[in-house]
């Protein structure tokens, strides 16, 4: 079984979040990259399948060479070779016609995407390569098992979970469930040390147009300071909520 | 470009060759697989340490050996291991790292871990015989088993050659038999192997023993209870005692008599690896004070905003910067001279290690009694942030306090280390490995003539603070020269005298480490964005004359007397002299805003 594991390079979750160029840009200045915690998901899952089923895992990433340190994780973690497109996306559309380009040409059986990154939350580059590549496509999942050609998936769905069972190759959209965080591992020392001898090819783009462009980004704003109020003046907490927090 | 004898300084020279920043190694030089191996060792102990603290403080010896072998999986046994032995072969600088981010939960673990890795391994790997390091080195790699070292005994502390422990070849010459009882036995409860020293016969020096130990078949090894220690109480502790024990004649570790030179050289990469370990235990200090004092509020603000808790939090990330810095500057000097010795084809893998280590035992010295005393400072003041929750078994604090304390005391107490550090320094003075002579003699006749009384150029970056640490130097040689020159050999039975000498030649490792990293990092980002590390290096020389001043002060006025005194007092004066005083409250302001606002110790 040859899996293909998509790994976004994200800013780390306790990131310090600014904008620059009249806010506009993400200003990446002293953030720390990770992996994208739902496609470390999928690639903890595909682990599991290289062990036990003997699969042959390729993770990919479309990004500049700096992301290249995050394949370089993913490497160490056992995925067995990593593709970077060297493309600086734009928004999801663009990644994904990247991926899908890399899926049609690699001929992968299951192709592992997050549910969605942690920077933009777009939740859409899983779809948009099943879309692009006519492969069948589960969203949302917290489980899978293959057997031969098929595979059975379980799925989240509002309130509950739903068992398919569908053929490869196929998409998922995976998160949190598929395993647990206590399964994520971390890379061993020789799994460091080889990660850098393990192949990591470069592919060049294929064309490819954004169909969106962020025009401003705008942070919530900051929290206020709090105010007390007296326990017997109530109508203090009234006019408060009233007229300046404006929730009554 | 090949690395040369030249490019690498000398252990010691520091005292006498200006070094550039750009010859420095420092954490911002760590390459992409250092990083990865830091995040790594941190997630594991995030996740399998620190969360159980509470079951190292309630002394769960077996939870100690659970994550032995858990921190085995993961390769961390055996990344200074060659790989020929099952290990990683890494260098210096890797296993520095490791130890350093490994030791931040406990210092049970982290004293597990130093005894297996360090003396446990090393005199294997560094003196054992292919045949020995075959057949012992792979198992202690992958934490099949763990290691011990039996140095000490009752009566046989800081005077490791005075053990009472003897080996006795028997009759038909095949094994040693091995009598006698050692002490404070770290990993014993757990251990498989053991490094055992003995006399054999009359013999001026102990040798040293490889000795397997079976608890199903104990081979006339018995072990005492464990041990009710003041902290890393989870660090298995016992006498081991040895009844007839027999010892294959091959299982002796390097020659007879070269025993204590094998535990010598172990405790130098020993306190080395000892400082590293002091590292990440100051940084998490820090992170639980600063988080704590941002989240206390009394009168109504909270605690973080005052003054009394700013400098304390600024004094802390300082001490905790600066002991980094120079830890792995010295470790890139070792790495680096290993290299260079590997290289050089006349020496064996071994003996490259062996010396390229042995080179820098003065600054192993050094870090070892500087760091160990900045994590003492660290989790004092991190427990009075915390004021009375500090004192309670519930914050972290009260058992890093209780960890921190041994680390003064073992691998050489900090008074013999500071000892050391100067005898070693006079040893290489005569054999002219260091040139302490010529400076020396350039400084008494500085001190004959008339100062320069014109005010030099001080608009460059650390311009003046280099030029004090090169005067810093020159009142090291000058008060050691009195000192050697007025005792001579004699000069070790005036241990007050010496130990005032460390504090100087300690300080002035520091401090320019300091400066010198923090020069760098300004050339490389601009001087803008390290302006925290600027005043930390700043504020660091600033406490480091101080501390200068008063053991040279002491070091004069005790062995000198008339004209020489006062020549040296002037010569005391003109040396730790500024001329533009930093605004101490400013930089620590600086500093302090910079943890404060990040909520971590984040340098």
């Amino acid at each position: 079984m040859k899996i293909l594991v998509c790994i976004s390079h994200v800013p780390d979750t306790t990131s310090k979040i600014n904008f620059t160029e009249d806010n506009t840009l993400f200003d990446t200045n002293g953030v720390q990259f990770i992996i994208n915690p739902n496609d470390e998901f999928g690639l903890t899952r595909a682990m599991w399948f290289k062990e036990k089923q003997g699969a042959h895992v390729t993770v990919v990433n479309v990004g500049q060479v700096d992301t290249e340190p995050t394949l370089r994780k993913a490497l160490a973690i056992g995925a067995d070779e990593a593709i970077r497109v060297n493309f600086k996306p734009a928004d999801g559309f663009s990644v994904a016609k990247q991926l899908a380009n890399v899926v049609k040409t690699g001929g992968y059986d299951l192709v592992i995407a997050g549910r969605e990154s942690i920077d933009y939350n777009g939740g859409m580059v899983p779809g948009m390569i099943a879309g692009l590549t006519n492969i069948n496509f589960v969203n949302t999942c917290i489980g899978i098992e293959v057997e031969g050609n098929h595979a059975t998936v379980i799925r989240e769905i509002d309130g509950g979970k739903e068992t398919v069972r569908t053929s490869l190759p196929l998409v998922i959209g995976v998160q949190k469930g598929i395993v647990e965080e206590s399964d994520l591992r971390i890379p061993n020392m020789r799994g460091i040390m080889m990660a850098r001898k393990k192949p990591l090819t470069v592919l060049e783009p294929v064309e490819s147009n954004s169909e969106t462009t962020s025009v401003i980004f705008e942070k919530p704003a900051p929290k206020g300071a709090i105010k007390m109020v007296d326990t017997d003046n109530l109508d203090e907490l009234v006019n408060l909520l009233h007229n300046e927090a404006k929730v009554i | 470009m090949e690395t040369t004898d030249k490019d690498i300084i000398r252990g010691g020279q520091f005292l006498v060759k200006e070094t550039s920043c750009e010859d420095i190694f420092t954490p911002e030089d760590f390459s992409e697989e250092q990083l990865m191996m830091k995040e790594a060792v941190t997630e594991f102990v995030d996740r399998e340490l620190w969360p159980n603290k509470p079951r190292f403080e309630a002394k769960d010896y077996a939870f100690t050996e659970e994550c032995m072998k858990k921190a085995a999986e993961m390769g961390f046994l055996s990344v200074s291991v060659p790989e020929a032995y099952g290990g990683m072969g890494m260098g210096f600088v890797d296993s520095m790292l490791v130890c350093d981010f490994i030791s931040g939960a406990t210092g049970s673990f982290s004293t597990a871990f130093g005894a297996h890795t360090g003396i446990g391994t090393l005199p294997i790997t560094l003196y054992g015989t292919e045949e020995q390091k075959q057949k012992y080195v792979p198992k202690l790699a992958s934490g099949e088993w763990f290691g011990s070292y039996c140095l000490t005994e009752p009566s046989a502390g800081s005077d490791a050659n005075s053990g009472k422990t003897k080996a006795v070849l028997s009759e038909d010459g095949k094994n040693y038999l091995i009598n006698g009882q050692k002490m404070w036995i770290s990993n014993a409860g757990f251990c498989s192997l053991m490094i055992v020293f003995a006399r054999i016969e009359g013999d001026k020096y102990i040798t040293g023993f490889i000795v397997e130990y079976d608890p199903e078949n104990p081979n006339g090894i018995t072990m005492g209870e464990e041990e009710h220690k003041l902290g890393i109480r989870a660090s298995s502790t016992r006498q081991v005692f040895f009844n007839d024990t027999v010892v294959p004649v091959e299982n002796m570790l390097s020659t007879r008599g070269n025993g204590f030179k094998i535990a010598m050289n172990a405790l130098n990469v020993g306190r080395i690896k000892l400082a590293a370990a002091c590292l990440d235990a100051q940084r998490r200090t820090i992170t639980e004070s600063v988080k704590y004092a941002n989240e206390r509020v009394q009168f109504k603000t909270p605690i973080s905003s005052f003054g009394a808790i700013r400098q304390k939090i600024a004094e802390m990330a300082t001490n905790s910067w600066v002991g980094e810095s120079a830890c792995y500057r010295a470790a890139k000097n070792i790495e680096d001279r290993i290299e260079l010795r590997k290289n050089n084809g006349k020496d064996t893998e071994q003996e490259a290690e062996l010396k390229g280590v042995e080179e820098y035992a003065i600054e192993c010295s050094i870090l070892k009694v500087a760091v160990s005393e900045f994590i003492q400072k660290c989790t004092d003041e991190g427990i009075q942030i915390f004021g009375g929750m500090g004192f309670s078994e519930d914050t972290p604090l009260e058992s890093a306090w209780r960890d921190a304390r041994i680390s003064r005391i073992y691998e050489g107490t900090n008074e013999i280390n500071r000892m050391l550090c100067i005898g070693m320094l006079i040893k290489k003075a005569m054999k002219g490995h260091v040139d302490v002579l010529t400076p020396a003699m350039a400084v008494k006749e500085e001190l004959m003539s008339i100062p320069s009384f014109d005010t030099p150029d001080y608009s460059e970056l650390f311009s003046e603070e280099k030029g004090i640490i090169n005067n810093l130097k020159k009142l090291f040689l000058m008060v050691a020269g009195a000192t050697l020159q007025k005792y001579g050999e004699a000069i070790e039975q005036q241990q007050q005298l010496m130990l005032a000498a460390s504090d100087i030649l300690i300080q002035i490792y520091l401090a320019e480490s300091a400066i010198l990293r923090a020069e760098k990092l300004a050339k490389k980002q601009g001087e803008d964005q390290v302006k925290e590390q600027i005043a930390m290096a700043k504020l660091n020389l600033f406490h480091a004359i101080d501390v200068i001043e008063t053991a040279g002060k002491h070091s004069i006025i005790s062995f000198s007397s008339g004209d020489e005194q006062r020549m040296m007092l002037m010569g005391l004066k003109r040396y730790i002299k500024y001329v533009n005083m930093p605004n101490i409250i400013e930089l620590r302001n600086t500093i302090a805003d910079k943890v404060i606002k990040e909520n971590k110790y984040c340098f």
